[in-house]
């Protein structure tokens, strides 16, 4: 978790980059960015769950498109509601069906987390894809961003693209700050040291079982945040936010652009949306460019794109975790996975 | 292995070649007055090229093409341009999609979806701009010339509505008094199953069960068990793709196709008669188009399609085709002028289609084709028409302030 | 419900837990005994099924279309396990998530490129098109009981395989510490590239067999991958006898769920795992 300086130095270059970004863009790439900073944020807080606490969810989505959902049905269709009060009942929700569903979910490991996190996932996946009254398979939209201000006075309007990107960028800012906050506070030592051996971290005297739940709620409720400001930004959300497909993209993020670090993620959730915005636009068959990308980065770039980044500007940013890894090989490999799951 | 011969899709300028380019890049006069030396018009598609409506996609988009270029390839006398995206039927991906044709290609017109999420989607972008117009080749849901209708958005396939009410009556006059609807739990199962049922019922039948299969679950043994045990008279069903493959076949393959006849939206059959084979022979459908339509215009469709995609033309390609008549005619009625946005809409608004393969039809109020529903029955793997199962059938356009 | 539609909703029930078996059988071996999270399992499933396609093009026998189309799928999956997969052993398992998912893009797309987009059927070869009679409105296809014949006989050779083979022998060494399995002499590589190619030519199996009764189209694979891995899961990693047991569970509970909860049909599945999981979270057969 260590931090090398060089690599604070990208990453506010990054954000310097992405502060000034809307001064050079056109309108598209202004959203697209948004969006791309949205998924910035799911990924980073599925992040938390894989690549610290060792609990690789799948079903990640849910709590992303529910948040959504929440939005749409506190909204009125012909006023709008206030931030204040929108967010916390979202952000609320997100964080109940994590309570529920971690409840339930981190009494298993491994492989098995790994499923009935799906499994609860797809529940609420066909919940509201055969809820009529919420538009069914094809969604439901927001009518109306919400108000933030008091009163009649509209502090920032989220009905302009331009805001909307700042904030954003504000947002996702403050969620890799507060994840690294968290991480190096105790708590954030303690769900590592879970992912490192969670029989020795129990042997310790940690409950670990309420960690991992309490980490799968913070992530969860986060993913709702990054729901929520989808919504916001599209104004419509469907079930296909809460598919498989979607809680399988997110991990694809986290895992090409770099478990164990905070901006991987976020390169991650960057460089595939950029690669798929331009190669697009190249040849009809960009489903093989990027399958064959995804494989070269597997191959290739073994600690994922942040990897890449952390060779250029300093030494791998996972380096503790590495060494973990690498001491696994004298004999102790299972030490270095996840719940031992390799051991089964 | 019949892989059509597609030179680039994404970008794709017909007609007129560099040098018109050239002066237009020259002369930076603005579109609307460039005519003749202008700037190409762009077309923006949203579809689904991959996973399995990808074959509505390709038909749409071939047909639309075709169109255009056997009239030389310009609407209104400038060049086309068309810029095509797959819509990867993901909702959560159309915002995107849309935005990407609308802002940073900057196209004249956007033609698409095939899903109606996708639909809801983009009009929710396009709609409060009133730019581009937008024109929905297939996507069925009533909303979208419903309460969702604007004023540029047109739609050139059909509401959900239309191809099954006539369905409900021609069950009724084949003489079955009872019958069981089974169809994907998902907006277009449930609108046109609500259609068929209306009709039924309001010619004296009754419908005993509503069966719902969960989207996009093809695994219908036990349904079908149910429907052997309930032993209506007939089967009123919607399935498409993949899914109405497997269920005519399973249908049949259970033995229930000779004891209760099956019927429905002709997109159970449409398409995909021939993957089906002989379990599809004799099923009866209604639809806004047939195969073996008598007419010059759907003769020579069919031979052109043949011909330069190596496919038989479906409904599919019909309505990319009349999405290509539609633009043509706006088109030349305004010369090329893609600014002049409230003549366009007017023009569109008021357009008849002559020469569609499906017959004759023109727009209705709320931007819906008001067409002929036939009724076709499937015979050695074609769906031929028998008649017309309701003639100049509008959609009731329920919701919409236009209408 | 009475009895009759009772039997006849229960025999649905095993034969799609048969179906669902036999789609599920190579993620049995790759998943269940390899322990490699395979997404590309679909898209194996997916190639089986245009591959048969394709050779009945030139023949118009499914059996030589299978018999010609395995060694195809058996070269394959082992090309995957050699020059991909098995540089990823003794990395995190979510590489290999990733790597399969890139498996996925790249086979969807060859698809689209040699078979184009439309939809398919392969015929139901003449000797099992019949049909037995169970009512007077319903019949059976003899082809789908077959099918739950050709299931049994994978789970048995299946069971065999591993539990009483000199391979299987290795297969499970080698899936339990294959250091260990290492020094002892088994060449491990080996074993699981013909372990993975061997599941990878089940996935296509079972399309090629299934074809006849589920069609041919794009994106089929992707309609069984996620049922797959809920039955390895339910029966319990590593246990062939678990597949099979959660194949039935979710065969029945699937065909009774939809017929007594037609509101919650989709859910059932899914609530089952959750369940099994929830009482013993190591799948039914699954060990500790």
């Amino acid at each position: 978790m260590s931090l090398k300086a060089p690599v604070t130095f990208f990453l506010l270059i990054a954000v310097a980059g992405l502060a000034v970004f809307p001064h050079f863009s056109d309108e598209f790439y202004l959203e697209f960015f948004t969006h791309l900073m949205v998924m910035g944020i799911f990924a980073m807080s599925l992040d938390l769950l894989i690549g610290y606490t060792g609990l690789v969810s799948f079903g990640h989505a849910a709590f992303f498109g529910l948040a959504g959902y929440l939005l749409a049905i506190v909204t009125p269709q012909d006023e709008a509601v206030a931030l204040w009060l929108s967010l916390p009942v979202c952000l609320g929700g997100a964080a109940l069906a994590a309570l529920v569903i971690g409840w339930f979910s981190v009494r298993t490991s491994g492989i098995y987390f790994i499923m009935i996190t799906l499994a609860f996932a797809q529940m609420l996946f066909y919940y509201f894809n055969e809820n009529e009254a919420l538009g069914g398979s094809d969604g439901i939209f927001i009518f109306s961003k919400p108000f933030v201000g008091f009163g009649d006075w509209q502090i920032i309007d989220l009905a302009n693209p331009t805001t909307v990107y700042y904030f954003v960028l504000a947002s996702l800012v403050a969620c890799y700050l507060l994840l690294t906050v968290m991480l190096r506070a105790p708590f954030g030592q303690v769900i590592q040291a879970i992912r490192a051996n969670e029989h020795r971290t129990r042997a310790l005297g940690y409950d670990t079982q309420r960690y991992k739940l309490v980490a799968f709620v913070i992530a969860g409720t986060m993913a709702g945040f990054a729901g929520y400001l989808e919504a916001v930004s599209t104004g419509i959300v469907s079930p296909g936010h809460l598919h498989w497909h979607n809680s399988g993209l997110v991990m694809m993020h986290v895992i090409l652009g770099g478990m164990g670090t905070l901006y991987g993620p976020i390169l991650g959730a960057f460089i595939l949306g950029l690669l798929h915005d331009q190669v697009q636009e190249v040849t009809e068959h960009w489903h093989l460019v990027q399958g064959v990308f995804v494989i070269f980065v597997v191959l290739f770039l073994p600690r994922g794109i942040a990897g890449l980044v952390g060779r250029l500007f300093g030494r791998p940013p996972d380096l503790d975790l590495e060494e973990n890894r690498v001491a696994g090989e004298d004999g102790n490999k299972v030490d270095a996975e996840p719940n031992g799951e390799r051991t089964k | 292995m019949t892989k059509k011969s597609e030179s680039s899709r994404r970008h794709f300028i017909a007609g007129v070649a560099a040098t018109a380019g050239l002066a237009a890049a020259g002369s930076f006069v603005p579109t609307r007055f460039a005519i003749g030396v202008a700037a190409p018009v762009k077309v923006g598609i949203l579809l689904p090229y991959s996973g399995t409506y990808a074959m509505l996609g390709n038909s749409i988009t071939n047909a639309l093409k075709m169109r255009i270029d056997q009239a030389g390839g310009k609407l209104g006398g400038r060049a086309v341009e068309y810029v095509a995206l797959d819509s990867e039927m993901s909702v959560p991906k159309a915002p995107t999609n849309t935005n990407k044709l609308i802002k940073k290609e900057k196209v004249d017109f956007l033609v698409g979806p095939v899903h109606s999420g996708i639909a809801a989607a983009m009009a929710k972008i396009v709609g409060p701009r009133n730019a581009p117009i937008m024109i929905v080749p297939n996507a069925g849901h009533n909303g979208i010339t419903g309460s969702l209708c604007a004023p540029n958005i047109f739609r050139t396939s059909f509401s959900n509505w239309q191809p099954a009410f006539p369905g409900g009556k021609v069950m009724a006059d084949d003489g079955h008094k009872t019958c069981v609807t089974i169809a994907w739990k998902y907006g277009a199962g449930i609108q046109m199953m609500a259609a068929g049922k209306e009709n039924f019922e309001k010619h004296g039948g009754k419908v005993v069960k509503d069966i719902q299969v969960p989207f996009p679950k093809v695994e219908f043994q036990a349904f079908l068990s149910e429907i052997a045990s309930i032993k209506p008279d007939a089967v009123f069903s919607f399935f498409s793709g993949g899914g109405a493959v497997k269920f005519v076949k399973d249908y049949a393959a259970a033995g229930l196709k000779d004891s209760i006849p099956l019927y429905g939206p002709g997109f159970l059959t449409e398409g995909v008669s021939k993957a089906q084979g002989a379990a599809a022979e004799g099923i009866k459908t209604t639809l806004h188009y047939a195969a073996n339509l008598d007419s010059d215009a759907n003769r020579k469709f069919r031979a052109d399609y043949e011909k330069a995609y190596g496919a038989s033309a479906n409904v599919f390609s019909v309505q990319g085709f009349d999405t290509g008549s539609l633009l043509l005619q706006a088109m030349a009625a305004v010369g090329g002028d893609t600014g002049a946005t409230k003549d366009l809409i007017s023009v569109m608004e008021g357009a008849t289609i002559v020469d569609s393969p499906r017959g004759a039809w023109k727009m209705s109020k709320a931007h819906n084709p008001i067409q002929d529903i036939y009724l076709r029955q499937v015979k050695s793997g074609e769906n031929l028409v028998l008649g017309v199962a309701a003639k100049n059938l509008e959609d009731p356009a329920t919701g919409c302030s236009m209408a | 419900m009475d009895l009759t539609t009772f039997l006849i909703q229960t025999l649905n029930g095993v034969q799609y837990g048969f179906l669902l078996f036999l789609v599920a059988s190579g993620l049995t071996l790759i998943f269940g005994i390899m322990g490699i999270i395979n997404l590309a399992h679909g898209a194996f499933y997916m190639l089986g099924a245009y591959i048969v396609y394709w050779l009945m093009g030139y023949t118009d026998n499914l059996l030589i279309a299978v018999l010609v189309g395995l060694p195809i799928m058996l070269a394959v999956g082992y090309l995957i396990e050699r020059f991909a997969i098995s540089y990823l052993y003794d990395r995190d398992h979510l590489y290999q998530v990733l790597l399969t998912y890139g498996l996925i893009l790249i086979f969807n797309e060859l698809q689209k490129i040699f078979w184009g987009t439309d939809f398919y059927s392969v015929p139901v070869p003449s000797v099992l098109g019949g049909s037995v009679t169970l009512t007077e409105t319903q019949v059976y296809p003899v082809y789908r009981l077959f099918i739950s014949l050709i299931c049994m006989t994978i789970a048995a050779g299946m069971y065999v395989l591993i539990g009483r083979t000199r391979l299987g022998m290795m297969i499970r060494a080698g899936a339990s510490n294959r250091e260990m399995a290492q020094v002892l002499g088994i060449n491990i590589g080996r074993v699981f590239a013909i372990v993975f190619s061997l599941g990878a030519a089940l996935a296509a199996f079972a399309g090629m067999v299934g074809a006849p009764i589920s069609s041919v189209y794009p994106g089929m694979g992707d309609q069984i991958l996620i049922i797959s891995f809920v039955v390895v899961v339910i029966g319990g990693i590593g246990s062939i006898k678990g597949a099979f047991v959660g194949a039935m569970l979710i065969g029945l509970a699937d065909t009774f769920g939809q017929v007594l909860l037609p509101d919650f049909a989709s859910v059932v599945v899914y609530a089952v795992m959750a369940l099994v999981l929830l009482w013993r979270p190591q799948g039914l057969f699954g060990k500790a």
